[in-house]
């Protein structure tokens, strides 16, 4: 059995439950549950609470390209879809809307909004493939980064909005290093678990065979085009749901977050990760945000985009399938070594 | 007595499965398909013959919306489906097997035709995993059983061979409650055995479900039809019974390889 196949097979032993999530998915839920014991705050937010949420939108990622065969440059635009509505809906300190509504309603309004805007970007895109999936994506992230920099009336135009900040529910302050990790865990591991089902399910069968063959799709009944951009609605939610941790996390954004560099990252994160498992993308995203935050330190800022493009090569070069492919590629040799007979 | 007259016009064209007037597919200056009027009888077994290039798949892609006609109407049971989407005229109860296969290579035999089931069934989406006493999961196993790929059910799609392949294709075009049945080539690269199962499978279809059948090997293609178009440069250019067929001079001068191109 593969590694993949141990966070998705059923193990043959075991109680029922763990049976039934997965070895590998159980070991790695109590690690995560316990990290907080060693980790310290700066570990628990800047690199835990980004990693899950980088995770998060390039996991938004790994649904479309993945499974769907669509590769978006346009998640962080989602992304931002639902940055903005939390500064709009919500409260910010910049002095432009910011309606004050409560966080019960203006997160799942954020959520809708963002996974709408995915929608409507799908509804463009799947008329392409391929690179012009790509271009045509490219082209919408840009457009929206010039728009949101040069609009002041919705947007608040270069400085965008600041003063955004998670609530205090149940008396329990989400803003706090400790809370704030475990609700992008909590949020992180239902968005891993649903796509890990769905992708068994027959919307996630529809959706890989529509990746294989759309032609035969076509000709056994499929409305292609409708369940496509379903995986964008789909996708989207997820980008969404990580655009409002972002947010809460940064207490900021402005158009700098959803810029071109931003969304080229995610792809980055995402391909370096892996897209052939939902776990690929939060591998990438521990690997990118580890080299973000002490590669700076160690190479220097001017340098550190082209270390990031080294790894990426790096990675690419050894195996497609990025580093979910590198581990199934050591895997024999590490088998080979602890398990041979003796003579 | 105008009413009368288009009242039996209408149930003279509902008794046939497939109707064709005057389509044409053209690929810029390249005329594929030209004036074809075809009318194939519900339940009738029809084959398609004709040399490389005469347009026979360009009929099928045309009939099934793969892509439009350039000129002409089509109707299925008597319904115009000429501008209805591919994935309508399917749900209508058209089937269609490919020359070259058109599978789904990351999934399983099952899936891929777990998901046929799907397609034409109005539960065609969801966001669960199907269960094992599904409608259509049993419907799948029933068909894989019927083209003897129920033992492999659970093999990738990839991995198969050109055999089970061709095997795979059948099992599509058999999924949920066909009406008429497009192959394109079925027997294509198959070993004499794979043949007779073939022939076997044709054979064994419900009588009310009507096919053409585009295919090489005289020997299976008069076997399996009752009566033969034969296709030339995308035109039909003779039409009859197996045994008329058999017996044109023209048509054995196509097929001992001279006097055609
Ligand atoms: N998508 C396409 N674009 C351009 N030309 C095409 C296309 N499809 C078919 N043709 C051309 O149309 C003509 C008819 O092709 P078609 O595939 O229908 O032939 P066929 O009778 O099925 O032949 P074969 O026995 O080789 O399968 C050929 O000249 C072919 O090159
Ligand atoms: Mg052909």
């Amino acid at each position: 059995m593969s590694s993949i196949d141990a966070l998705r097979d059923p193990n043959p032993s075991g109680p029922a439950f763990i049976r039934h999530i997965g070895a590998g998915n159980v070991i790695l839920a109590v690690l995560l549950i316990l990290y907080p014991a060693v980790a310290s705050d700066f570990f628990l937010t800047q690199i835990g609470g980004y990693t899950l949420i980088f995770g998060m939108i390039a996991l938004s990622l790994m649904l479309l390209a993945g499974y769907g065969g669509m590769v978006s440059l346009a998640q962080i635009t989602v992304v931002g879809v639902a940055g903005y509505s939390v500064a709009i809906f919500g409260e910010n300190s910049s002095d432009v809307m910011g309606f004050g509504w409560p966080w019960w309603i203006y997160v799942p309004v954020a959520v809708l909004f963002a996974a709408i805007a995915s929608a409507l970007i799908g509804l463009i895109a799947v008329r392409t493939e391929g690179i012009y999936t790509i271009m045509i994506t490219l082209a919408v992230a840009t457009a929206a980064f010039y728009f949101a920099q040069q609009n002041y009336t919705l947007f608040n135009g270069f400085p965008g909005y600041a003063g955004l900040r998670a609530p205090e529910v149940f008396g329990v302050n989400w803003r706090d290093p400790l809370p704030f990790y475990y609700l992008c865990l909590g949020t992180a591991s239902i968005c891993y678990a649903a796509v890990l089902y769905g992708a068994q399910s027959t919307f996630g069968l529809t959706l890989q065979a529509t990746r294989d063959n759309q032609r035969r799709m076509r000709a056994i009944g499929y409305n292609t085009t409708a369940h496509k951009v379903f995986a964008w609605f789909l996708s989207g939610a997820i980008a969404g749901l990580a655009g409002v941790l972002l947010v809460w996390f940064q207490g900021r954004i402005s158009p700098g977050t959803i810029g071109v560099g931003a969304a080229v990252n995610i792809l980055i994160i995402a391909v370096i990760g892996g897209l052939r498992h939902p776990i690929g993308p939060f591998l990438g995203s521990i690997l990118v945000v580890m080299m973000q935050t002490f590669a700076i330190d160690i190479v220097g800022a001017e340098r550190f985009n082209t270390l990031i493009g080294l790894v990426f090569l790096g990675v690419v070069f050894v195996s497609p399938d990025g580093m979910l492919g590198l581990w199934e590629k050591a895997k024999p040799y590490l088998k080979q070594n602890s398990l041979r007979p003796d003579p | 007595m105008a009413l009368l007259s288009e009242n039996t016009r209408l149930s003279s064209t509902g008794s046939y499965a497939l109707e064709m007037d005057g389509v044409a597919r053209h690929f810029g200056a390249l005329v594929a398909l030209s004036d074809i009027n075809m009318k194939i009888a519900a339940g009738e077994r029809r084959a398609v013959l004709g040399s490389n290039g005469a347009g026979k798949t360009t009929l099928f892609n045309a009939v099934t919306g793969d892509f439009d006609c350039t000129y002409g109407r089509i109707r299925f049971f008597g319904e115009d489906i000429t501008t209805i989407p591919a994935h309508d005229r399917i749900r209508r109860g058209l089937r269609r097997t490919y020359q070259i296969s058109q599978l789904f290579d990351g999934l399983t035999i099952l899936q891929s035709v777990y998901l046929a089931c799907r397609g034409v069934s109005r539960r065609r989406f969801s966001l669960l995993r199907p269960r094992d006493r599904d409608a259509n999961m049993e419907q799948a196993r029933s068909i894989l059983m019927a083209v003897h790929l129920y033992d492999d059910a659970d093999l990738q799609v990839a991995t198969l061979s050109h055999g089970r392949k061709r095997q795979l294709e059948i099992a599509f075009a058999l999924a949920g409650a066909p009406r008429f049945i497009l192959f394109d080539e079925p027997a294509a690269g198959l070993s004499p055995t794979e043949r007779r199962d073939l022939v076997a499978i044709l054979g064994a279809l419900p009588s009310h479900i009507g096919y053409v059948i585009i295919e090489h090997d005289l020997d299976v293609a008069l076997r399996v039809s009752e009566y033969v178009s034969m296709m030339h440069n995308g035109r039909v250019f003779k039409e009859g019974t197996p045994e008329e067929i058999e017996n044109d001079a023209e048509v054995q001068a196509i097929y001992l390889g001279d006097g055609h191109g």
